[in-house]
C-alpha cells in the first residue's frame, strides 16, 4: 500500500471518465508521434531518392520549371529538349568523371490502370547509366548492351504491372514495335521501379527525338569543385543546372519548416488533451474533497497528497501516451497510404518512420504535459484542511 | 467553547453529548488536534500540544495525529476502491507501514478478517464501521476520537460497536465520543454534557 497504488486506484474510480481523458491524451500522442515519424521518413526517403540518383548534377533543357527537377525525380516526362551534342561540351569539364544522357518519354497507356495512366519510357546510355546506379540488382536477366537494341530492362514495379518477365516481349502503346525484356530490376524503393529503362538511341528513333536528350546526369570527381562546375555551367545556353545538393538543400528547407507547423499542430493537440486532463483530475479532487481531508486526518502530510494526486495524472498521461504512440505504430501504414493519397509527391519506401528517438520524445513530452498539468489540482487538493473537508461532508 | 476543562485517563471512556450546535464536535476536533483552539492547553500523556504563543502549523498538527490519535467517524469515510485490507492499511502509505501479521490481528480482533478482499461496498454498514475501528488502530494510537461512531448503525451493530470500543479500553487506549446515542453514553466511564459551549455535567 502506498501513494501509487492510492493513485492507480483512484483512477479506476470511474472507468469511463479516466478512458475517455486517456483516451484524448493517446490520440495528441498519436498525432505527435504519425506527424514526426512522417517529418523523418519524408527526410529520409527524400534523401535517399536523391542520393540514389547517381549523379550530382543534372543538366536539364532550359525552360522547364524548377520542378522538372521533381519531375525528373519522380521519372516523369521533361517537357524541353537539348541537343547531344552538350554531352561533348560538359565533358570538357575537368570536375567531370561521368556522364550519363538520358531521353525521357511518357505516354498514355489506357490499359494501365482503372483508368489508363503515363508509362515512363527512359532512354539510357547502355555503357554509362549502369555505371552510375552500381546499387541495381537484377531479379532476371540483365542491361542492354546494344544501344540501337530493341530491349528494355524494366524496373521491379513496372514489371509487376505489365506482368512481364525476362524474355517477354513488351508493346509501347501508338508504337508499331515489339520490344524484348532482357531484365528485370530488384526493389529498389526509388522511382526506378516503375520506369521502363530502354537504349537512348532506340528510344530516340522510336519517338523520333533524334540527337535530342531530356536530361544529362553528371557524376563528379571525387573532392571536385561541384559549386564551380555548376558556376561554368550555367553559362551553357539553352540549358538549365539542376544541383541535387541544392534540390536536397531547398526541400530539406521545406521539410524543416514544415517540422515546425507539425509540432505547432501537434503542440495544440497536447494541450487541448492536457486541458482534459486538469478537468478530470481537478473534478475528481473536488468529488473526493472530504476524502482528502479524512486522509489528511490519518497522518497524510500535504506532499503526501500532492503526490497521490500528481500521480494519477503521471499515470493517466503514461497509459495514454503509450497506448497513442502504440497505435501510431499500428497505424503506420495507413497514415503512409492516406498521405500518399494527398500529396503530390512523396519518395518511396516508409513515409511515417518511428523509431525508439522520436517514440521517446513523444512520450516525454506527452507526461512532461501531464505533469505540469496535474500541478494545479494537486496543490488544490493537498491544500485541503481536514476539518473543512469534514464539514463540507456533514453539511 | 467556553471554560471547557476535564482530564481522560488511559484505557477510560469518556462519552460527550449535548444537543446540536453545542460544541460537542468542535471540543473532539480541537482534542484531536484537526483545529486550533484560540486559548488553553492540551496535554496528551507527556506531551504538551496546545498552550504555547503560536498556532501550530497544518504539518505540525499531522505529526501530533498520526502518532497520538484514530478516528472514527459517522460516515465511515472508507475509500470505495480499496478494499478492506488496504483501507486498514492506508494510514501505513504515509506514516510507519504496519507488517501483514499486525493488520491481520487487528481484524481478527474486530472479527472482520475473512472480509479481507472485499470492498466497502460489500459490507453491511456494523462492518464498515468495525473496518474503520481497525484503520484507527493501525498506528498505535493512545486516543481514538469517535465523533456518532454508531450514527448510522441500527440498534444489534450500536451493540457491537459499543462492546468494540469497551474492548480498546481495556487494552488502555482513551476513547472519546461524541454521541446522541444516550444509551451509548450511559455505557461511558465518564459524560461530560456540553450546553452552548459550557460543560454541564462530568
Amino acid at each position: 500500500m502506498n501513494v501509487y497504488s492510492i493513485a492507480y486506484k483512484n483512477l479506476l474510480r470511474k472507468k469511463t471518465r479516466t478512458a475517455l481523458t486517456a483516451g484524448g491524451i493517446a490520440l495528441s500522442a498519436w498525432v505527435l508521434a504519425t506527424l514526426l515519424g512522417f517529418n523523418r521518413g519524408y527526410q529520409q526517403g527524400l534523401n535517399r531518392d536523391i542520393d540514389q540518383m547517381g549523379f550530382q548534377v543534372l543538366l536539364t533543357a532550359k525552360g522547364c520549371p524548377y520542378e522538372a527537377a521533381t519531375l525528373m525525380l519522380k521519372g516523369g516526362t521533361g517537357l524541353r529538349y537539348m541537343s547531344e551534342d552538350v554531352v561533348k561540351t560538359v565533358f570538357k569539364n575537368p570536375e567531370v568523371e561521368k556522364v550519363t544522357a538520358m531521353l525521357m518519354q511518357g505516354v498514355f497507356d489506357p490499359n494501365k490502370g482503372e483508368n489508363g495512366a503515363i508509362s515512363a519510357y527512359l532512354g539510357v546510355d547502355a555503357e554509362t547509366f549502369p555505371a552510375m546506379k552500381p546499387y541495381f540488382e537484377f531479379k532476371q536477366g540483365s542491361w542492354f548492351t546494344d544501344n540501337n537494341a530493341y530491349d528494355a530492362v524494366m524496373g521491379y514495379e513496372a514489371a509487376e504491372l505489365e506482368q512481364r518477365e525476362a524474355g517477354d516481349k513488351l508493346l509501347i502503346p501508338g508504337i508499331a514495335k515489339e520490344i524484348r525484356v532482357v531484365g528485370v530490376l530488384k526493389r529498389t524503393g526509388t522511382q526506378d521501379d516503375g520506369t521502363i529503362f530502354l537504349p537512348i538511341t532506340t528510344v530516340q528513333k522510336l519517338f523520333k527525338k533524334e540527337g535530342k536528350l531530356t536530361g544529362l546526369g553528371i557524376k563528379v570527381k571525387k573532392d571536385a569543385d561541384i559549386a564551380a562546375l555548376e558556376n561554368r555551367l550555367y553559362d551553357l545556353p539553352d540549358v538549365q543546372v539542376v544541383s541535387m545538393a541544392q534540390v536536397k538543400s531547398t526541400i530539406m528547407n521545406l521539410v524543416n519548416s514544415a517540422r515546425v507547423i507539425v509540432l505547432g499542430i501537434a503542440g495544440i493537440a497536447i494541450i487541448i488533451a492536457m486541458a482534459g486532463v486538469i478537468n478530470t483530475i481537478l473534478m475528481s479532487v473536488l468529488e473526493r474533497y472530504a476524502e482528502i481531508g479524512i486522509i489528511k486526518s490519518m497522518g497524510a502530510m500535504p506532499l503526501d497528497i500532492f503526490k497521490m494526486i500528481w500521480m494519477e495524472t503521471a499515470l493517466l498521461c503514461g497509459f495514454g501516451g503509450a497506448f497513442g504512440i502504440g497505435l501510431a505504430f499500428l497505424t503506420a501504414r495507413l497514415s503512409e497510404a492516406a498521405v500518399r493519397y494527398f500529396l503530390p509527391y512523396a519518395p518511396n519506401g516508409a513515409l511515417v518512420a518511428l523509431d525508439p528517438g522520436i517514440t521517446g520524445f513523444a512520450f516525454l513530452l506527452i507526461v512532461t504535459g501531464g505533469l505540469l498539468s496535474g500541478v494545479y489540482p494537486a496543490w488544490r487538493a493537498a491544500r485541503v484542511r481536514p476539518l473543512d473537508a469534514i464539514r463540507s461532508e456533514g453539511e | 467553547m467556553d471554560g471547557v476543562s476535564f482530564d481522560a485517563y488511559a484505557g477510560e471512556m469518556v462519552a460527550i453529548t449535548g444537543p446540536s450546535g453545542s460544541g460537542k464536535t468542535t471540543l473532539l476536533n480541537i482534542i484531536g488536534c484537526l483545529d486550533n483552539p484560540t486559548s488553553g492547553a492540551l496535554h496528551v500523556g507527556d506531551k504538551s500540544i496546545f498552550g504555547g504563543r503560536r498556532e501550530l502549523s497544518e504539518r505540525e498538527l499531522t505529526r501530533i495525529r498520526r502518532e497520538m490519535f484514530g478516528y472514527v467517524f459517522q460516515k465511515f469515510y472508507l475509500i470505495p476502491t480499496l478494499t478492506v485490507e488496504e483501507n486498514i492499511m492506508l494510514p501505513g502509505a504515509f506514516y510507519k507501514a504496519p507488517g501483514a501479521k499486525a493488520v491481520y490481528e487487528v481484524m481478527k480482533m474486530l472479527c472482520i478478517e475473512r472480509r479481507l478482499r472485499h470492498l466497502p461496498g460489500e459490507l453491511s454498514g456494523g462492518e464498515m464501521q468495525r473496518v474503520a475501528v481497525a484503520r484507527a488502530l493501525i498506528n498505535g494510537p493512545k486516543v481514538i476520537l469517535a465523533d456518532e461512531p454508531t450514527g448510522n448503525l441500527d440498534s444489534r451493530r450500536t451493540d457491537e460497536i459499543r462492546g468494540i470500543l469497551r474492548d480498546l479500553t481495556r487494552q488502555g487506549i482513551t476513547v472519546v465520543m461524541v454521541t446522541h446515542n444516550l444509551e451509548l453514553a450511559h455505557s461511558a466511564d465518564r459524560r461530560l454534557e456540553i450546553r452552548d459551549g459550557k460543560v454541564h455535567a462530568a
